[in-house]
């Protein structure tokens, strides 16, 4: 048997490997070893060096990622073209560093305050960080399983963070027992779609399917469990019931993480699958589409409505915000609509990523003072922190779409693919959105209205110190709204991107 | 279409300069009060340079050709730039929000209502003076929605925050029956550039490609625009915020809302619906005449069943809309020439109504209206200005009022060709009964209020801790209300003076009814 592993061996060629095109991989996971093993060596005084190893490793992944942006070849194919970088992965694997990174600030003072060791934490994050970035890239069904399972299993660990707090438990074992149920789900799929292709490449699904002659009940039914599989990952409406208490019991940097990285690796596998694998299949997907679109952005806004506790109402509203992404997805399979598509789902995740992750940090920076999550402990907020409020009004204003905050252009290219389809059904669901834009005023106009307008509720007004890595990430965060709201053409610029690498037809 | 590109920088340089007083307003610290009021007073009044620069550079002569022109790119990717531009339609309306902000600033500085904090009351004063002085010279449907939205936000926290008691109810109401209305209206929007080939949000060039759409297409498109525009009219039945907005509302709110707000919904009708998209105009045009006569009679006979001033007001403002979209739903240069008259004239009169609202409940403490009473005896000059404000409002001729809704009336009996003449002529006589109306209960109010003698709970001087609860008009408010009495007068005895700015613009607005 050792024999014939050896005969095997001489026959394997190395394969082309595109050491730039990996760069940011290999320095992530250098870094990652880095993160693990300093923390071995370093007393407990000095354990904030890693969190500053962490943020460095994430800048220094950047690097790359910004040659390969401005590298004049734009398509590195490695591995049969089963691990691409494209214009498509390298917007997205820099938004979900600098996400990563922002991260990195929220969470430095929070982990350092708090009573567990923060080593491990660390390391947790860049895997799951890096199974993003691999995301990406991946064409192949199993580097896509694998990338999603490198970025989740380093989440539920994440999100069980605090192990003596019956919530973060309850968390982390709500978000790996759905998690894994999902993807048990989509593997079932893949092994059927893999049944039916014979192959794992999404280029060759995609060809497997016109070349059969018309669409097969096996690629039928592999389809629409991949994409159940992924709505679980993204919290769609009906597979979301797990987001609300993951989001609650976890520590906030972490919600912030998942409502954001982790909500949009799912959008990343999703769109690739679906532009990539089936466009010819669209007669499955669509409708199917439309419906999770409608739902999720219905049932999370009016079920945000009713919330009490801050981070409930902001699980429901990423819920409903990405029933908003799923919307130009809907008609996205019509040839003429499907690079707008493309673009509008790029855009709105770029714009959701910096207003939600700035959110967050004003929802850390306020509970370090209130130690509470309700949100009527938010009372009167305007008039002893003015600056936490007024940034607060600028994020929640840009999530409900008013301009001239980034949100709106988000929605904008999400209602102008819609409308550029001429169909019936875009145009409803156009409609359908138009009216859930305003029906989410209400939930975030609901902590607007107790920031400016309710008086403090226990009186207490000491100041609410901001520590230097939180006013960062709000810095950051806060002119990314702005800049993306007063000139949309930033966002849309990083969000034109034409096509993804081996989509069919092209 | 012909174009003046002189002088471009001037439009850019008025609207944003309110923006540069807020960025200064933020570094001065808050306990600064005088500092922050010198600020905002000299942004204002720098901006207001700008615009009489801006009038004397205007060329009066071409005043139907859009002039200042500049157009920029801004967001490729959706064919969508940064495109201004003024011409007789949007001259008054441009001029008029600059000075009303300043004079509202001007009365502000002795006038900053509960809970206080000057310095975000002022910033956002100085924010909505850029949203809407930024609408009237947009030129691109996404930058006028942008600038139109961009009013939303501050004019909800100025009702929300320094607004009467039930200020978060009406602000809440305020804010999503405007954004339900702009949803709609973007999607119209979005449907329209791509009917048009997906070439450009410019709105000449929608001018130029509208038309050629299919009527059931047109109909539809107007459909989104009219809910979004009528929203904020407000017309009848998209009115019930108003009220509420109006009554809860600080002055500076109610002012500030009465006299450009609300215009920025009748002016979307004149710049962009109508000349759009003609064909669905001529078919909407006898419902959009019917809901404003409606809104005649029922804003006339909302405010006889008032009992609170402001609310008075406020209904009041329902009815003369109703003038102003009855003039423009006639599709005749006459009527829209009277119209847009009826919205500059409603903005200074119904403004000068709110501040005086506003000055009586300062010293009142009350507005209902049968606790007051002889307020010509106790403070005349205040009563007097009532008065004059009264007068104007239910058009007395020789006050500007009368220009805005006599001949609005007038334009009913013979509406543009292709419109039911009969309709018109009935609307006619309803909306001449609202003037009817407006007399009755603009003098009730005025003789209720002013004549008679002081209630007995304010005969002796008010309340005794509160110094000044019976002074007269004072300084501060002399400064803010003079320009607009002398407004109202010089408007009433030579209207042709915007007549004549006004027809020519018109007039090419209605270029694609003529053929």
């Amino acid at each position: 048997m050792i024999h014939s592993v050896i005969a095997a061996a001489t026959e394997w060629v190395s394969p082309q490997v595109d050491y730039h095109a990996l760069a940011p991989e290999i320095i992530l996971a250098t870094g990652l070893c880095v993160v693990l093993l300093a923390d071995l060596f370093l007393d407990e005084s000095r354990k904030w060096i890693i969190s500053s190893l962490t943020g460095f490793t994430l800048l220094g992944a950047m690097l790359p990622v910004l040659t390969l942006g401005l590298s004049e070849s734009s398509v590195r194919s490695m591995f049969d073209g089963r691990y691409v970088v494209d214009e498509f992965s390298v917007v997205m694997k820099a938004m979900f560093l600098i996400a990563g990174y922002v991260v990195v600030l929220l969470s430095t003072k929070h982990v350092e305050e708090d009573e567990y060791w923060q080593g491990e934490y660390w390391f947790l994050l860049l895997s799951s960080i890096l199974g993003m970035v691999m995301m990406t890239s991946s064409r192949d069904l199993v580097s896509i399983f694998v990338a999603l399972e490198f970025l989740s299993i380093p989440a539920y660990m994440l999100a069980a963070w605090r192990k003596r707090d019956i919530k973060s438990n309850e968390a982390g074992m709500k978000y790996f027992l759905l998690g894994v149920f999902a993807s048990a789900v989509m593997l079932y799929g893949m092994s059927l779609l893999f049944g039916a292709a014979n192959s794992t490449l999404l280029v060759d699904l995609g060809k497997s399917i016109t070349a059969t002659g018309g669409l097969s009940a096996l690629h039928a039914l592999g389809i629409v469990f991949v994409i159940v599989g992924f709505a679980f990952k993204v919290s769609a409406v009906p597979f979301h019931s797990w987001a609300p208490d993951t989001y609650e019991g976890a520590p906030s940097p972490i919600t912030a993480f998942l409502s954001v990285a982790s909500k949009a690796a799912g959008f990343v596998a999703l769109v690739t699958l679906l532009f990539v694998a089936f466009p010819q299949a669209s007669g499955v997907w669509q409708p199917f589409m439309w419906v999770l679109s409608v739902l999720t952005m219905t049932v999370g806004n009016v079920v945000a409505l009713r919330q009490t506790n801050i981070v409930r109402m902001m699980a429901y509203s990423s819920i409903s915000q990405g029933g908003f992404v799923l919307m130009p997805l809907a008609v996205a399979g019509m040839s003429e609509v499907s690079a707008s598509a493309l673009r509008s789902v790029v855009v709105y995740m770029l714009v959701y990523a910096a207003t939600n992750l700035g959110m967050f940090a004003v929802i850390i920076a306020v509970s370090r003072k209130t130690r509470s999550g309700e949100i009527s402990s938010w009372g009167g907020l305007f008039s002893y922190a003015p600056g936490l409020a007024t940034l607060a009004t600028i994020f929640l204003a840009s999530l409900a779409g008013i301009p001239p905050l980034g949100g709106w252009i988000g929605k904008f290219t999400a209602f102008q693919s819609l409308l550029s389809s001429g169909s019936g059904w875009g145009y409803a669901l156009a409609l359908i959105g138009a009216v859930n834009s305003v029906v989410a005023f209400g939930y975030y106009g609901t902590i607007m209205r107790e920031m400016w307008m309710k008086p403090v509720p226990d009186g207490d007004t000491t100041r609410v110190v901001v520590p230097g890595s939180l006013a960062l990430a709000l810095g950051i965060t806060c002119v990314a709204t702005l800049v993306f709201g007063v000139l949309p053409g930033v966002a849309t610029h990083f969000g034109d991107i034409a096509r993804i690498t081996g989509a069919f037809g092209g | 279409m012909e174009m003046l590109r002189d002088h471009n920088w001037m439009l850019s340089v008025g609207t944003f300069l309110p923006l540069l007083g807020v960025l200064l307003l933020l570094v001065v610290p808050k306990a600064n009060e005088q500092l922050i009021k010198k600020v905002a007073l000299f942004t204002s009044i720098a901006t207001v340079a700008v615009g009489v620069w801006t009038l004397f550079r205007f060329d009066f002569g071409n005043a139907g050709t859009m002039q200042f022109v500049d157009e920029k790119t801004w967001i490729p990717l959706i064919k969508s730039s940064y495109y201004i531009g003024l011409d007789g339609i949007s001259l008054p309306l441009y001029f008029l929000s600059m000075v009303i902000t300043l004079l509202v600033v001007i009365y502000s500085l002795d006038h900053i209502p509960s809970p206080g904090n000057p310095k975000a009351f002022f910033s956002l004063m100085l924010v909505l003076q850029t949203g809407m002085a930024g609408t009237f010279i947009a030129q691109d449907l996404i930058l006028f929605f942008v600038f139109f939205e961009l009013v939303l936000l501050p004019m909800y926290f100025m009702i929300g925050v320094w607004g009467g008691e039930n200020r978060q109810y009406a602000s809440l109401k305020f804010f999503l029956y405007t954004m339900f209305g702009s949803a709609l209206m973007l999607v119209a929007f979005l449907a329209l550039f791509f009917k048009t080939g997906a070439e450009s949000f410019a709105i000449p060039y929608l001018v130029e490609h509208g038309g050629a759409l299919a009527k059931n297409v047109q109909i539809w498109i107007f459909a989104g625009m009219f809910i979004g525009f009528a929203v904020k009219v407000p017309m009848f039945p998209f009115h019930t915020w108003l009220p509420d907005a109006h009554t809860q509302a600080p002055t500076q709110g109610s002012v500030i809302l009465a006299a450009i707000l609300l215009k920025l919904g009748t002016y979307g009708f004149v710049r962009i619906a109508i000349p759009v998209l003609p064909e669905a105009a001529k078919a909407w045009a006898p419902y959009i005449g019917g809901l404003a006569v409606i809104g005649i009679i029922y804003g006339a006979l909302g405010c006889l069943a008032q009992t609170d001033m402001k609310r008075l007001i406020a209904f009041s403002s329902v009815a003369h809309m109703g003038f102003v979209m009855l003039g423009i739903s006639t599709l005749t240069s006459f009527g829209m020439t009277a119209a847009m008259f009826g919205m500059v004239a409603h903005g200074l009169i119904t403004g000068m109504l709110f501040f005086v609202a506003g000055s009586v409940k300062e010293r009142y403490h009350t507005l209902e209206i049968a606790r007051l009473g002889g307020i010509l005896k106790q403070m005349p000059h205040l009563g007097w200005i009532l008065g004059f404000s009264c007068m104007a409002s239910l058009g007395l001729p020789g006050l500007a009022g009368f220009w805005g809704e006599f001949p609005a009336i007038l334009s009913a009996y013979s509406p543009a060709a292709g419109l039911n003449e009969t309709v018109f002529r009935v609307y006619m006589v309803i909306a001449a009964l609202g003037t009817v109306l407006a007399a009755a209960y603009l003098l009730w109010l005025f003789q209720r209020v002013a004549f008679g003698e002081p209630k007995p709970e304010f005969a002796g001087g008010g309340h005794g801790h509160d110094d000044h609860a019976f002074h007269d008009v004072n300084k501060f408010e002399w400064f803010a209300w003079t320009p607009l009495l002398i407004a109202i007068l010089v408007f009433g005895v030579v209207p042709n003076l915007m007549f004549k700015v006004l027809d020519p613009a018109v007039q090419v607005v209605l270029s694609g009814f003529k053929g």
